[in-house]
């Protein structure tokens, strides 16, 4: 069982604040971190992993500092973000360094490799694997120590379906295991599926924290809103509000265009094309005002 | 302050990129010439100390020296693919001491053996020669394996500001400007050769005892150096 604890912890770069006065525990089973791009993640992760100072605070494993200490990757597995691997070798011998480098032999590569599902094509040049077989490998290179802490940067991009279900699963496995498991995404959907707990960060800044029924109450009760433009904004207005789907609206000139609430989203939706054609207006621009990540956290920041 | 494994991976690493054909090209390139310089002036020892200083030890040992130094480390922490050794409970200097002896063998298997191989065609190392600048091969292969992993670590653009360093300050400036001479790792080999086959046939600007000092100085600094910069290395996502 092991604790990270990110405990005020900021980190920038130049002028840029990647990592806000973070405080946060992750503890055993399957935590994910979810954020829109440039919240933050990555950053954060390199911190856990112990590629990155802390610009202030600290970030500890069971209460030793990660920051320049080679002795945290006994019980640390990490799985980057990046591919670059040792393309040069066959995915056996680069699990096989791998576990040299922990001090263990052949046998723990072969685990790893056996828990991952690669042990067919272990004998192949790793430069000749498709993406979801080098995610396995750097997870099996992760694993060959049996670590109680796994830590993985976007683990499911460019993965298909059928993978993304099998490393769910080994990721689910890990985190009933007791081990804890971290992992980052910017999709809300995959978090869901997987973590237990969810840490919410945006724009570098710890936004919300909890299980998943709880982040999407945060993230789902709440006015809809839409940014709408059309060849008579005013009379569409007028037509809308008489609706009890529509919450308010307001008309806004600089942008040329009427903000709407709407409280009943399926209801709204059908009504919306139905006013226009009844009343000859016609509909230029219809979009979701809020529906991308980046709005749903701000809402949830401000929340 | 050494990991098999670690070794193993940067060897693998260095020779089996494209950039490895030129370790192969330099030396193959020396022994050709040596054997056209003997078959068309036939055995000249000032010949034969002239190819060994002007070529293969000004311009071949510093350019393998880059090729290995830098190679060593330089793409692993571009690609970032250095993460599978940081993350290991492996000390940072032990990985840069391993890459470091790893870029010294190289480079001294690479320079020092077709220098050899080059004198004994050149002239059957008559004055010593062969034996003298082979001797200086091997010794600037360490410095130079030294420096160039220090730049391998600190720079993204190490093999171009290592080829400037061996190609103008090392072949150019270095025997044109006297100050520049004792900062040469060429000169300080250079001395030892110098002492091997005598003052007529090798001329080296720095007396031997500052040469072993500066070299060994050298060496040091730039290695305990880079140790330092790797422990501090931070892994930034990608841009
Ligand atoms: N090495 C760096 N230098 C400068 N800015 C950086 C660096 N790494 C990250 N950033 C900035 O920090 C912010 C957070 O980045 P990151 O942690 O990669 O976010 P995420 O992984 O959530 O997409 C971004 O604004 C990014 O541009
Ligand atoms: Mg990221």
């Amino acid at each position: 069982m092991s604790i990270i604890d990110i405990d005020h912890t900021s980190r920038w770069f130049g002028n840029v604040v990647a990592v806000n006065d973070v405080t946060m525990r992750i503890g055993p089973g399957v935590t994910g971190l979810l954020g829109p791009n440039g919240a933050g993640k990555s950053t954060l992760i390199n911190m856990m992993g112990g590629f990155l100072a802390p610009s202030t605070g600290s970030v500890t494993l069971d209460g030793a500092p990660i920051w320049r200490n080679e002795q945290v990757y006994t019980k640390i597995g990490v799985v980057p973000e990046r591919e670059s691997m040792y393309d040069f070798l066959t995915g056996r011998e680069f699990v096989v360094a791998n576990a040299e480098l922990h001090g263990l032999d052949e046998r723990a590569a072969q685990r790893a490799l056996a828990t991952v599902e690669m042990e067919y094509a272990q004998d192949r040049k790793i430069a000749t694997y498709s993406k979801g077989m080098r995610q396995r490998v750097k997870m099996a290179s992760a694993l060959v120590h049996d670590p109680s802490v796994l830590l993985l940067d976007e683990p499911f991009n460019g993965m298909d379906p059928r993978q993304r279900m099998q490393l769910m699963d080994l990721l689910r496995r890990m985190g009933d295991e007791g081990r804890t498991v971290l992992f980052s995404s910017h999709i809300l959907e995959e978090v869901e599926q997987l973590a237990s707990h969810i840490e919410v960060i945006v724009a570098g800044r710890h936004a919300a924290s909890g299980d998943y029924r709880k982040i999407r109450r945060l993230m789902t009760d709440r006015p809809h809103r839409y940014l709408v433009r059309s060849s008579d904004d005013r009379a569409l207005a007028a037509a809308l509000i008489a609706d009890p789907s529509t919450a308010g609206i307001e008309v806004d000139r600089a942008e040329g265009a009427l903000r709407i609430q709407a409280v009943d989203f399926g209801r709204f939706t059908e009504l919306l094309p139905q006013v226009a054609r009844s009343h000859g207006i016609r509909l230029l621009t219809v979009s979701p005002s809020d529906e991308s990540l980046e709005s749903v956290f701000s809402y949830l920041v401000a929340a | 302050m050494y990991n098999p494994t670690v070794a193993r991976l940067t060897y693998r690493a260095l020779l089996g990129r494209r950039r490895a054909l030129i370790l192969f090209a330099l030396p193959a390139l020396l022994v050709l010439i040596a054997v056209a310089v003997r078959a068309l002036t036939g055995v000249d020892d000032k010949v034969a100390a002239d190819l060994l200083g002007g070529f293969a030890l000004a311009t071949m040992v510093p350019l393998i020296g880059v090729i290995a130094g830098t190679g060593a480390i330089g793409p692993e922490i571009d690609d970032g693919s250095i993460v599978y050794l940081l993350s290991k409970p492996v000390k940072r200097p032990t990985i840069i001491m391993t890459k470091l002896i790893v870029a010294i063998a190289v480079t001294m298997v690479f320079s020092a053996v077709p220098t050899l191989i080059a004198g004994f065609i050149l002239n059957g190392n008559g004055q010593q020669i062969a034996i003298a600048y082979t001797v200086a091969a091997l010794v600037a292969s360490i410095a130079y394996s030294a420096l160039f992993l220090l730049l391998g670590t600190v720079s993204r653009h190490a093999v171009v500001f290592g080829l400037v360093y061996a190609l103008v300050w090392e072949s150019l400036f270095g025997s044109l400007v006297e100050g520049a001479k004792t900062l040469s790792v060429q000169q300080w080999a250079l001395a030892l050769a110098e002492k091997i086959s005598g003052e007529d046939t090798v001329s080296s600007a720095v007396s031997l005892p500052t040469a072993g000092i500066l070299l060994a100085v050298v060496t040091v600094a730039a290695t305990a150096y880079a140790g330092q910069k790797l422990r501090r290395l931070t892994l930034a996502g990608e841009e």
